[in-house]
C-alpha cells in the first residue's frame, strides 16, 4: 500500500489479509489462492503488509474492550491515512470487525468478505468459473458464524460452489442455524471446557453425514477446526476442507 | 340483597387488578436498576420486529410443531378474552349475556370462542405430554429444576381448567343453547347435564361463570411470579431488542475516551475535570451483578419463558459443557428478583447481601465455554440476548479481574507485542508473498 500511496495512486479494493492468512501455513494458501484470483481477473489490489495488524476482534470476544479499540484505532489511523474506501477479506471475524465495529471508532469503509467479492466479479464479467476438476462432486458448505448468522451472508458461497458445475449438499444444520465450528469468542487460542465432545468433531460429524468428498469452509479458523474434525474422525483420505477461494483457483487451474 | 353480586363482583375485580398493577409496578423498577441504553434509533425496523415476531409469532414457527400449537393458543387467548368483556359488564351491572342483543353476529363470536377453546384446550394437552410424557431434552435439562418445571404445569393446568368452565358455561346455560346459535361445542357437552333440574343447571352455570372470571384474575396475578410473563413482555421486547447485525458487539464508550485520551499528545492525564462537568468513568467495566447489565438485558430476563430452544441450538450445551444459555437468563431473572425483594424488604434501599450474579449465580466455566456464535440469539422466539450478558460479563472478568483464562492471557500479550494472536513477528506479515 505504501508503494501505491508513493506512486500517487489508489488501488481499486484493498485485501486484509488478517492474522491467519499471514501467518497460519493452511491459512497462507487460501491467501495465495484468492491473490491469484484477483490476479487473474486484473483487480488492481493492495495489501498493508507489515502495516496491517490484529483488528482485535479475539481480544474483544475475550472482553478485552481495552485491547480491542486500541488495535482498532491503530488501525484506523494507517487506512485512514491511505484514504482506504473498499475492503476485501477473507476472513469473517476481520470482515464483522471491519464492517460493524469500527465505524463507530471513526473507520468507514465499504467492507466484503472474499466469496462476495468474487461473486461480484463474476457478474461483472471480469471472472469466468468452469468446473473443472470439481464438476459433480458431492461439496458441502459449513456457514461461518461471523458471516451467516452475524451477516447475514449466506448465498455468495453457494452461488460459488454451484457455478462449479458441484453437487450443493446441505448439512441438517445450515444457514441461519448452522453449527459453529468451536473457534468463535476466542475459542481458538484455549482448550475447550469440559465436556463429552469437542464442538469441531461434532461439527464435522453433521458435515460427514452428507456424505461429501469436499467440506468448503470460508473462514481460516473454520477450516483448521474442521481439518482437525476430519482427522479425529480418520477421514482426511477421503474428504477435504477447502475455502471457496481455493476450489475456484485449483478448478481454473491457477 | 340483589346488588351483593356486583358489589362482590366488583370488588374481586379491584383487588385483582389492583394487586396486578402494584406488582407491575415492582417489575418496572427492578428493570430500572439497570444501566441506561438508548434506544431511540430505528423506530420503523423495531416497530416492524415487533409486529413481525411478537404478533406475528414469526419465529415460534420455525419450528413448526411447537410453533403452530403456540399460535392457535396464542390466538385462541387473545380472541377468548374478548368474552372477557361481556363478563366483566355483566358482572359488573348484573346483566346477562349483554351483547347477544347484537343479534346473529353474537352466535358467530361465541361459536368461534368455543372452536378455539376446544382447540387451545387440544394443544395445551399435546404441550403436556411434550413435557411429561415424551420428555422433550429441551425441558429437562440441568437448570430445568423442581420450580421450572412446575411453573410450566400450573400454566398448562390454568389453561385447561379456564377453557374447560368456559365450555361447560355455555353448555349449563338454558337460554344460551335455547338459542341454539354459537353452541358448536358445548351443545355436545350438553347431554352431560340431562337430567338435572333447571336450578341445578343455572347453579353449576353460575358457578362456572364466578370461576370462570376469578380463575382468569388469579392467573393475571399469577404472571408476576411466572416465566409466563412473556405474554406481555415478548412485545416490548421485541421492540426493543437488536436492530444491527447481531456480529456487532457495542463499542463501550467509556473505554473510547480512554483510548482517545491515550492517543492524544495534547491530553493533560491529571488535568482536573472542567468546572461543572462530571467524571464520566463508570464504577466498573463490564457485568458482576444485575446492576451493571442495561435495562434491556434485564427486561430480557423477565421476558424469558425457559423454553430453551437457545440451550438447544448452543454448541457448547450440545456437546456437554455447563454452559446453557436459558440458565444465563434464569440466573439472571432469579437474582434480580433477589435484589427487589431486598429493596422491598428495607424499605426501599438495597442492603449488601454480599452476593452477585458472578460466582453465586454465574460460573466462569459458563462464561468461558461460549464461542459467541450467536445461534442462541438467532434461536429465541422472542429476541433475547443472551450473548450479550455472557460478554458483558467476560467484560468484567477481564479488564476489572484480569481473570481470563492464562491461554487467553497469552493471546492478547501476542497481539498487544506484535500485533497478532501469535508469536510472530509482526514484520513477517508479507512473508507468504514469496513463499
Amino acid at each position: 500500500m505504501a508503494e501505491y500511496m508513493a506512486e500517487g495512486k489508489q488501488p481499486e479494493v484493498l485485501f486484509w489479509v488478517g492474522c491467519a492468512g499471514s501467518f497460519d501455513d493452511r491459512a497462507k494458501k487460501i491467501t495465495k489462492a484468492f491473490v491469484k484470483l484477483l490476479n487473474k481477473a486484473n483487480v488492481d489490489f493492495a495489501v498493508l503488509g507489515t502495516e496491517e495488524s490484529c483488528t482485535g476482534d479475539p481480544a474483544k470476544r475475550a472482553g478485552n474492550e481495552f485491547l480491542f479499540q486500541m488495535q482498532a484505532v491503530t488501525n484506523i489511523e494507517v487506512l485512514n491515512a491511505y484514504e482506504i474506501k473498499k475492503i476485501v477479506t477473507t476472513c469473517p471475524h476481520c470482515f464483522n470487525t471491519l464492517k460493524n465495529e469500527y465505524p463507530g471508532l471513526g473507520g468507514q469503509y465499504e467492507v466484503m468478505h472474499h466469496t462476495q467479492f468474487l461473486k461480484s466479479l463474476l457478474s461483472d464479467g471480469r471472472l469466468t468459473i468452469e468446473g473443472g476438476e470439481f464438476k459433480g462432486k458431492r461439496i458441502t458448505f459449513h456457514d461461518p458464524c461471523y458471516l451467516g448468522r452475524a451477516n447475514n451472508v449466506y448465498e455468495a458461497p453457494r452461488d460459488l460452489i454451484r457455478k462449479l458445475d458441484a453437487e450443493l449438499v446441505e448439512m441438517k444444520s445450515c444457514k441461519s442455524r448452522g453449527l459453529c465450528c468451536g473457534a468463535g469468542g476466542a475459542q481458538m487460542f484455549k482448550e475447550p471446557e469440559k465436556g463429552d465432545k469437542d464442538i469441531n468433531v461434532e461439527r464435522t460429524e453433521q458435515a460427514l453425514e452428507t456424505q461429501p468428498e469436499i467440506i468448503a469452509a470460508g473462514c481460516p479458523f473454520c477450516n483448521t477446526m474442521m481439518t482437525d474434525g476430519v482427522k479425529a474422525k480418520e477421514k482426511e483420505a477421503s474428504v477435504q476442507v477447502m475455502d471457496i477461494a481455493e476450489l475456484i483457483a485449483n478448478a481454473e487451474d491457477l | 340483597m340483589n346488588f351483593i353480586p356486583n358489589i362482590v363482583f366488583a370488588i374481586a375485580l379491584i383487588i385483582g387488578i389492583g394487586y396486578f398493577a402494584r406488582n407491575v409496578k415492582k417489575l418496572i423498577r427492578n428493570i430500572k436498576l439497570g444501566r441506561g441504553k438508548d434506544v431511540s434509533d430505528n423506530k420503523s425496523q423495531r416497530w416492524k420486529n415487533m409486529t413481525m415476531i411478537a404478533l406475528g409469532q414469526s419465529k415460534m414457527v420455525k419450528r413448526p410443531i411447537a410453533g403452530i400449537l403456540h399460535v392457535v393458543v396464542y390466538v385462541g387467548f387473545v380472541i377468548i378474552n374478548i368474552e372477557v368483556l361481556e363478563i366483566i359488564i355483566d358482572g359488573l351491572f348484573g346483566t346477562h349475556r349483554i351483547f347477544s342483543s347484537i343479534g346473529p353476529l353474537y352466535g358467530v363470536l361465541i361459536g368461534s370462542f368455543e372452536i378455539l377453546a376446544a382447540l387451545v384446550f387440544v394443544s395445551v394437552i399435546i404441550f403436556w405430554l411434550r413435557r411429561n410424557v415424551i420428555k422433550l431434552k429441551r425441558f429437562w435439562n440441568a437448570e430445568m429444576t423442581s420450580w421450572p418445571k412446575n411453573d410450566a404445569n400450573y400454566i398448562l393446568y390454568f389453561e385447561m381448567v379456564l377453557m374447560t368452565l368456559f365450555l361447560v358455561m355455555n353448555a349449563t346455560d338454558v337460554s344460551f343453547q335455547a338459542m341454539d346459535s354459537g353452541n358448536v361445542i358445548s351443545q355436545y357437552l350438553v347431554p352431560l347435564f340431562n337430567g338435572l333440574s333447571d336450578s341445578t343447571l343455572h347453579f353449576i352455570e353460575r358457578s362456572a361463570w364466578w370461576l370462570h372470571i376469578l380463575g382468569i384474575l388469579v392467573f393475571l396475578n399469577y404472571l408476576y411470579f411466572s416465566k409466563h410473563l412473556h405474554i406481555l413482555l415478548a412485545f416490548p421486547n421485541t421492540y426493543y431488542g437488536r436492530v444491527n447485525h447481531k456480529g456487532e458487539f457495542d463499542n463501550l464508550e467509556a473505554v473510547t475516551n480512554e483510548v482517545k485520551m491515550m492517543m492524544d499528545p495534547n491530553v493533560d492525564p491529571f488535568a482536573a475535570p472542567a468546572e461543572g462537568t462530571e467524571s464520566v468513568m463508570p464504577e466498573k467495566f463490564g457485568a458482576s451483578d444485575v446492576k451493571d447489565l442495561n435495562w434491556v438485558q434485564l427486561l430480557n430476563a423477565y421476558t424469558c419463558t425457559e423454553c430453551g430452544r437457545c440451550t438447544s441450538e448452543c454448541p457448547a450445551n450440545q456437546t456437554g459443557k455447563k454452559l446453557s444459555p436459558r440458565k444465563i437468563m434464569m440466573d439472571t431473572r432469579d437474582r434480580l428478583e433477589e435484589v427487589g425483594k431486598n429493596i422491598d424488604a428495607n424499605k426501599g434501599e438495597f442492603k449488601e447481601d454480599g452476593k452477585q450474579l458472578l460466582d453465586d449465580y454465574i460460573t466462569r466455566e459458563e462464561l468461558w465455554a461460549c464461542t459467541s456464535c450467536n445461534a442462541c440469539v438467532e434461536a429465541c422466539p422472542v429476541s433475547i440476548d443472551p450473548l450479550s450478558i455472557i460478554l458483558d460479563m467476560r467484560r468484567y472478568l477481564v479488564m476489572e479481574q484480569s481473570a481470563a483464562p492464562v491461554e487467553l492471557n497469552n493471546m492478547m500479550t501476542n497481539i498487544e507485542n506484535n500485533g497478532a494472536p501469535w508469536p510472530y513477528n509482526q514484520m513477517d506479515r508479507l512473508n507468504w508473498k514469496n513463499e
